[in-house]
């Protein structure tokens, strides 16, 4: 079922945004009860009937119950299935429903990701809760303000359009009558209330009415952070916890033949367990239980098989094993005819190399049983769906398993599967005990999914006036995101191309997009210098798109392109890009300093303008993009998995370079506020222009096209 | 083979029987329960697990647990005085200066460290000393700025 989520989650088909793949999930009639930290009891006795939509968007209809709750110190319990991971959800959906409810954030109390009490909001991933959740939650909590309304309004015998919500309290301004919503916490009418579903067409709150919606809130558990009291997946400590190790394979595909475990049962307090190929040690503490998985693997004989590519060849092997590809939507005219008729005309291969997410806190689970129940603390992206997994693996009925997602240290789309759940459980039901499973960072590096690898074949032609007339685009391996072009071009083919990956691939950051708009705007740049065009006329001439060229000009202003432009020298070159994705759009101006015979790059500056509608925390968003501008640093210049034999060669921070406080440039963020849109979500799409403006800066300063991901600066030496 | 240690922790003394090979961290988090320090690579390249040891900073995912003999050793449990958050912490909290937060221990005890040796530093100082910390959530923007807020408030 992982590899499943990870072909979903990857393939093209299923991360679109059509409805047609709906489905409907009935749950039984249930009852949850549950004590929350603060004291608080819930219970939701309704029928839920859930949607649920491959890839991700929660659907159908839910009960005001099981998205709103009343508590009697006049806070509200807000419960979502959305995973906190540091895009900033917890602050974003508490505004949400406190906006709708017309209440403060800090009287929001946000349950997030426990099966047992939240609603499956669907995964966390794609940018979808902001276009998706947090609306969801906005007419949750507006159906709960209205209800309430409503009910105030029968008892005092009024008109409910003449009453005020305000601060948690419903008012008739006529009689002065105030009733809150904490004196309405018990009330037997709001609990048959809020047994109805949400209301599909509620009114939600105008933009330009928005109190809490639109504010820098802090995260509401920030202080917990600074203190070190928040638990996260790895910090969960259950009585008489053991510490899980488990034996991994030599080399991707080996499989075990034979294994003496008698090493390990003989230490003191270890627990082994093998069951086909996995071999797992539990223990008091994860010492010992590395220990004994050490004894265990010298004893182990494996069966290794076929030759794998090692990273050097890896693009070959992917092209060799292309598939047939499928012609997007928007392919039109014939680019054989255009290419035929261009006055100049270019082809070029570009090629990304297979990287990491490295979340700062690997894959980690606990895993405990009571009575043929599971329950696991893990750090996972879509708790539902792992939950199914487990009862799957289990032979258990999904309503004996909870999955509770602790807010956890990262993710970049690289925690979509539950590994360290499903290990963790195996250990605990073997020994009895509660088990906790951490990754190591060799482990994370090496076992966990990986950014897809991309070719990618460009050819374009222009006509003698220097306008783009054909462009052939097929990328192989890492699928569609961004693939389509935004520039207007008579005839285009664009095809996505599927291969067979050596590695285990799957989302991440802005996944394909990072790939796809790296090929698309540094080829670009090579048909704007064909042409001799400036990289941003030559653009903006192509353009019709206005949210783009709004980003892009205001980039380009705050950055002073035009000036910056004409005093560009050999050591230092400045570089643009832009692109769309997920219904926000970027541009990026960037100048480099390049040291030609150290072979090094140095990014000095980044001017970003994004977009992605009216923005909902601002300094939430401005904290993705400055993330996102430097993780893509990390994916232009350094990131590569290095492999061979079916081994990862560099799996350690030691070799495997990711950005640091010294690769910092100065760093200038614009963020535009549409209001006339929906919102869109902000914590990916703005890493997708920051390495071809890097490689378009190195050109312009060096005249050396790198087409290549990450961009080696040893190239420009021996150019 | 274990051994008996006998070290302070956020001004609690403890005796610790266990094998002696084992890290500072994995005794902090697995016997004292103090999970505030994280681990990040196990290795002494991410600077997650940053602790104080005898007011130093040290990385305790790389110091074995017989070397903190006779040691004492601050964790980020042990900053805050009762509900009195320490000025490092009140500025990565003004700052706004964590995403996910995993890293943010390691990052305020590294601070902590620096302002104790460094009271007055450069950026460039801030930036080099720094540097051993990794924040995959990239907010190194955010959380400079906390460091300088940080070395501001606590020369007042």
């Amino acid at each position: 079922m992982i590899e499943d989520l990870l072909d979903e989650t990857v393939d093209p088909q299923l991360s679109g945004q059509s409805d047609e793949s709906c489905q409907e999930l009935k749950l039984s009639r249930r009852t949850f009860v549950q004590l929350l930290g603060a004291g608080l009891l819930i219970t939701v006795t309704e029928g839920v009937s859930l949607g649920r939509r491959s890839g991700g968007r929660s659907r159908g209809s839910i009960t005001v119950a099981a998205r709103v709750h009343l508590n009697l110190d006049g806070t509200i319990t807000v419960m979502t299935g959305k995973v906190e991971e540091g895009q900033g959800s917890r602050a974003q959906l508490t505004q949400a429903a406190a906006e709708e409810l017309r209440v403060g954030a800090d009287r929001i109390r946000l349950v997030m990701a426990d099966t047992a009490l939240v609603p499956d909001d669907g995964i966390t991933a794609g940018s979808r809760t902001t276009p998706y959740t947090v609306p969801a939650v906005r007419r949750g909590a507006a159906t709960a303000r209205e209800l309430l309304t409503r009910l105030a309004a029968k008892q005092w015998r009024v008109d409910g359009s003449a009453l005020k919500v305000r601060d948690g309290a419903i008012t008739n301004p006529k009689t002065k009558q105030t009733i809150t919503y904490g004196d309405l916490a018990e009330s037997k009418e709001v609990a048959e209330a809020f047994k109805q579903g949400v209301s599909s067409d509620v009114a939600v709150t105008a933009v330009s009415e928005w109190k809490v919606l639109g504010n820098s809130v802090a995260r509401p558990n920030n202080r917990d952070l600074v203190t070190g009291a928040h638990r996260y997946p790895s910090d969960i400590v259950r009585p008489n916890m053991l510490y899980g190790k488990m034996l991994r394979p030599p080399s991707y595909g080996a499989t075990l033949e034979s294994i003496d475990l008698s090493r390990a049962k003989a230490m003191k307090d270890v627990v082994v367990v093998r069951d086909g190929q996995f071999v797992g040690c539990a223990a008091p503490s994860s010492f010992r239980a590395g220990q004994a998985i050490e004894a265990v693997a010298k004893t182990a004989s494996w069966k290794t098989t076929t030759a794998h590519p090692s990273s050097k060849e890896i693009f070959s092997y992917l092209k060799e094993r292309a598939r047939s590809g499928r012609s997007r939507a928007n392919t039109r005219g014939s680019t054989e005819q255009g290419l035929a008729r261009a006055a100049k005309a270019l082809s070029e291969t570009y090629e990304v190399a297979y990287i990491q997410h490295v979340p700062m806190e690997p894959r980690a689970a606990v895993a405990e049983w009571s009575r043929g129940n599971l329950t696991v603390w893990a750090g996972i992206d879509w708790p539902q769906r792992i939950q199914g997994d487990l009862a799957r693996a289990f032979g258990i009925s999904s309503e004996r398993v909870r999955v509770i997602v602790p807010d956890m240290g990262g993710g970049f789309g690289g925690k979509h599967s539950g590994e360290a759940a499903e290990e963790a459980a195996r250990l605990a039901k073997a020994s009895g005990h509660p088990v906790c499973v951490q990754w190591s960072r060799a482990e994370e590096f090496t076992w966990a999914y990986f950014r897809p690898a991309a070719a990618i074949e460009c050819k374009g032609g222009l006509d003698s006036k220097g306008s783009l007339i054909a462009w052939e685009f097929t990328s192989i391996n890492p699928g569609s995101a961004a693939i389509d072009t935004p520039y207007n071009i008579p005839n285009t083919r664009i095809l996505s191309v599927g291969s067979d990956s050596p590695l285990r691939q799957g989302p991440y950051r802005c996944l394909a997009a990072t790939a796809n708009n790296f090929a698309r705007e540094s080829f670009m740049d090579e048909l704007a210098a064909a042409a001799g065009a400036d990289p941003l006329e030559f653009r903006l001439a192509h353009l019709e798109n206005q949210r783009i060229r709004t980003v892009l000009e205001t980039a380009a202003k705050h950055f002073d392109w035009p000036a910056r432009r004409k005093r560009v020298t050999g050591d230092v070159g400045v570089g643009l890009a832009c692109g769309t994705e997920k219904n926000s759009c970027v541009a990026a101006c960037v100048e480099v300093g390049i040291d030609r015979r150290g072979g090094e790059i140095k990014v000095n500056e980044v001017c970003e303008a994004f977009e992605c509608g009216p923005i909902q925390n601002p300094a939430n968003l401005l904290s993705q993009v400055q993330g996102c501008i430097i993780m893509g640093l990390g994916g232009a210049l350094r990131e590569e998995m290095k492999f061979e034999d079916g081994r990862i060669l560099n799996a350690g921070f030691a070799d495997y370079l990711v950005p640091r406080f010294r690769d910092v440039p100065k760093i200038d963020v614009h963020l535009v506020n549409k209001t006339d849109i929906p919102s869109a979500g902000g914590g990916e799409t703005p890493i997708i222009a920051v390495a071809p403006a890097i490689g378009n800066a190195v050109f312009a300063a060096t005249g050396v096209r790198i087409r290549s991901m990450p961009m080696r600066g040893g190239l420009l030496k021996r150019a | 083979m274990d051994a008996t240690v006998n070290l302070t922790v956020n001004g609690v003394k403890w005796t610790v029987t266990t094998d002696a090979e084992r890290s500072v961290l994995e005794v902090l988090r697995e016997e004292l329960h103090l999970t505030g320090t994280k681990y990040g690579c196990g290795g002494g390249r991410c600077g997650t697990c940053a602790v104080l040891m005898d007011g130093k900073r040290v990385l305790s995912c790389t110091i074995p647990l017989s070397e903190a003999d006779g040691k004492a050793i601050t964790t980020i449990e042990g900053l805050a005085s009762g509900d009195s958050l320490h000025p490092v912490q009140e500025a990565f909290l003004e700052e706004g200066a964590m995403q996910c937060g995993y890293c943010t221990s390691g990052m305020i005890m590294a601070t902590v460290a620096l302002l104790k040796e460094k009271p007055r530093p450069t950026d460039e100082e801030i930036v080099s000393w720094m540097n051993v910390n990794l924040c995959r959530c990239n907010g190194y923007p955010k959380i400079l700025n906390a460091v300088r807020r940080a070395a501001e408030k606590m020369r007042r």
